[in-house]
């Protein structure tokens, strides 16, 4: 069984939800990553989402957009974030890791390049925004090899004859992205989301993690219910804007998103 | 009159068909989206492919074509240059003739009839230069319907006339402010509105690049011009041309004239990307001459990327060339090695434009002018009963404050 796959289990059985946090490798600098995503795991992360900076986020709002471009001002990597995760697992060998991010740069690097590297650096599973399963066959095959999870989006807009083709290729967890549109955007319409996600429970053994617009530990809540998972990244990411706008150290920055993500896992904790 | 005159059809080898049914030329093309985007495309797809050969789908593009637009565009004689330049002779397919005053509205009076069938209020579009943006507010201000433009904030700077158009048109230019500020951030800011508003917005893209169906439902609507061509080169010449020359940015104006002719393999195809500063220096717009394979903007194609496969910026004097890929049919044709891809540097460009301006009374679009700078060097090397066709994609109105500011003008 995956580490991923493990964790949902056990939080399963003790009737608790998924906190899954985003952040983008490198954004603002090399430094803070490793830190902060330990500091996440101390505020109640079960697994994290560590995103590969690209050039054009195509499916990302204004904010995490920016976090690829700070990322990109010394030119984080792919290389660079399989580093990161390396010096992460000196440290901590449980909480899973999730690569999210587009093709083009792992297109670059060669899809059996990259499951390597991944492996190697004991990363956990890859969620690729822009690579569905039509086009991806190849690659999964290549993850599947080396135990690695394959993480999918299912969106409002996707049919249930799509449902099904694409929980049959992912593994993990499936990621539902909670409204139409880009990553930080809009109201949630709650009820609507938790009809969205009982219909799809029912047509998978996979759990379900919700994502796109969770701002604050009342969303997260609210979500939590229904789902398996909460994905927070805007929020998160949004912190690092306003400590980089308002002067803030590296620690200090740290410090709010654990704030952050303990109001979470309290509002998590507390459904039941 | 040679053999060349015959049908594809009546040809022994293979006819071209591409691309397969999931959009793929060969590896290039496909559908590189994020899942919300999946069914709006399988939606689209079904719609194109009902109503394209769907009787009154067909007339009422037909009339739009020779009514609105002013089809079909004359192949022009330039008489002047063939004698200056001594060698093919050239005919010039006159785009720049149409409504707006380029070849983008081919395409935009094809989609929003498609937009109209399919029951869509409101339309976006992203534009580099701005007549892409100019051909779809025209369209959407005949039928009445929201129109919202996605400009980069360099472009909209350096094409100040057409925003003004667009905005005359009555359609709102939003001005895209991240990345580098040009056509691909407002390809990327026009996707995220697409996939926020999918229920009630049609997305006209103008190039024939993006996932499928664009870059085949594109090529389809760009293909009058190569299949009015072929007709009337037969007609004025009772022959195929020996040569077809186009530019190339994302290349819409390209594969439309030379889609016709893939499958007459006497037909040599060239198409010309800018090579900017010069090709060696980095700063240029050429994926196909200097970029390599992989994926933006929903398709796989070539690219100008850096190693770690991010994309980089790029330079042309035109800033309807001025996007770091190209459509997904060109980098197959590339490969197979049906069409040669060439470039020209912003100089030569620029030198085409005052060359056709004055040799024949025809004020071209900087990058059309890309062509014509190609020209200038391929008809010498050809004989005097040999044939260029060359598109002459758009005019040049939109250009003269660049021309004038390079030539060292004010206003």
């Amino acid at each position: 069984m995956s580490r991923i796959s493990s964790v949902f289990e056990s939080l399963k059985n003790n009737n608790q939800k998924a906190l899954i946090p985003y952040i983008t490798a490198g954004d603002p600098n090399l430094d803070i990553t490793v830190p902060l995503m330990h500091e996440m795991v101390k505020a109640g992360a079960n697994i994290i989402e560590l995103g590969i900076p690209f050039s054009d986020p195509m499916a990302d709002g204004p904010v995490i957009q920016k976090a690829s471009e700070r990322a990109l001002v010394h030119n984080t990597s792919l290389m660079d974030v399989f580093n990161l995760v390396k010096q992460f697992r000196e440290d901590d060998k449980d909480t899973p890791i999730i690569l999210m991010g587009y093709l083009n740069p792992i297109e670059i690097m060669g899809y059996q390049n990259f499951v390597d590297q991944a492996h190697a650096a004991d990363i956990d599973g890859v969620l690729i925004v822009d690579f569905p399963p039509e086009e991806s066959h190849e690659f999964n095959i290549a993850m599947k090899e080396k135990e690695l999870d394959t993480i999918f989006l299912l969106s409002p807009t996707t049919t249930d004859n799509r449902i099904k083709l694409i929980c049959d290729q992912a593994s993990g967890f499936v990621y539902y992205v909670a409204i139409k549109g880009v990553t930080g955007s809009a109201q949630l319409d709650t009820a609507d989301i938790a009809d969205r996600i009982t219909h799809i429970k029912n047509m998978t053994q996979l759990p379900i993690g919700v994502g796109f617009g969770i701002k604050n530990a009342e969303t997260a809540s609210k979500l939590g219910a229904a789902a398996d998972a909460v994905i927070v990244g805007s929020a998160n990411v949004q912190l690092i804007e306003s400590g980089i706008e308002n002067n803030l150290n590296n620690q200090a920055i740290m410090q709010n998103i654990f704030d952050l993500l303990s109001s979470m896992r309290v509002a998590l904790n507390q459904l039941k | 009159m040679s053999n060349n005159s015959q049908s594809p059809n009546s040809q022994a080898e293979a006819v071209y068909s591409m691309p397969d049914e999931r959009g793929h030329f060969g590896p290039y093309g496909g559908l590189f989206v994020a899942e919300t985007l999946m069914q709006p495309l399988e939606e689209l797809n079904q719609a194109y492919e009902h109503y394209k050969n769907e009787p009154s789908f067909v007339k009422e593009l037909d009339n739009d074509l020779s009514q609105y637009v002013g089809r079909p565009s004359p192949l022009y004689f330039a008489k002047n240059w063939t004698t200056k330049l001594n060698g093919a002779k050239i005919y010039l397919k006159r785009e720049d003739l149409n409504h707006t005053g380029a070849h983008k509205v081919n395409n935009t009076v094809g989609q929003i009839l498609l937009a109209q069938r399919m029951g869509k209020k409101r339309i976006i579009a992203e534009t580099g230069a701005g007549q892409h943006g100019v051909a779809t507010a025209t369209v959407c201000a005949r039928l009445g319907l929201e129109c919202v433009i996605y400009m980069g904030e360099e472009d909209i700077q350096r094409q100040a006339l057409n925003v003004y158009r667009m905005r005359l048109l009555g359609a709102t230019v939003v001005s895209v402010t991240s990345g580098s500020k040009t056509l691909k951030d407002a390809l990327n800011e026009a996707m995220r509105d697409w996939v926020t508003n999918i229920d009630d917005t049609f997305y006209i893209i103008g190039t024939a690049a993006g996932p499928h169906p664009y870059p085949a439902m594109v090529r389809d609507f760009q293909s009058i011009i190569g299949r009015e061509a072929k007709q009337q080169i037969l007609a004025q010449e009772g022959r195929l041309p020996d040569a077809l020359v186009a530019c190339i940015g994302g290349g819409s104006n390209a594969i439309g004239l030379f889609y016709p002719f893939i499958d007459d393999k006497s037909v040599k195809i060239y198409g010309v990307e800018a090579a900017g500063k010069g090709l060696e220096t980095g700063e240029h717009a050429a994926p196909l001459c200097a970029g390599k394979p992989g994926v933006l903007h929903g398709n796989r194609t070539y690219l100008m990327e850096d190693r770690n496969g991010q994309i980089i910026p790029t330079h042309s004097v035109s800033a309807g060339l001025d996007y770091p890929g190209v459509g997904p049919e060109h980098a197959w044709l590339k490969d197979i090695n049906r069409a040669n891809y060439v470039s020209v540097k912003d100089h030569e460009a620029l030198d085409g434009f005052h060359e056709l301006t004055q040799v024949e009374g025809i004020i071209p679009a900087l990058e059309s002018s890309h062509a014509i700078a190609y020209v200038s060097k391929l008809a010498p090397e050809m004989d005097k009963d040999q044939i260029i066709i060359m598109n002459l994609s758009g005019r040049g109105d939109k250009d003269i404050h660049t021309v004038a500011t390079i030539d060292g003008i004010e206003f």
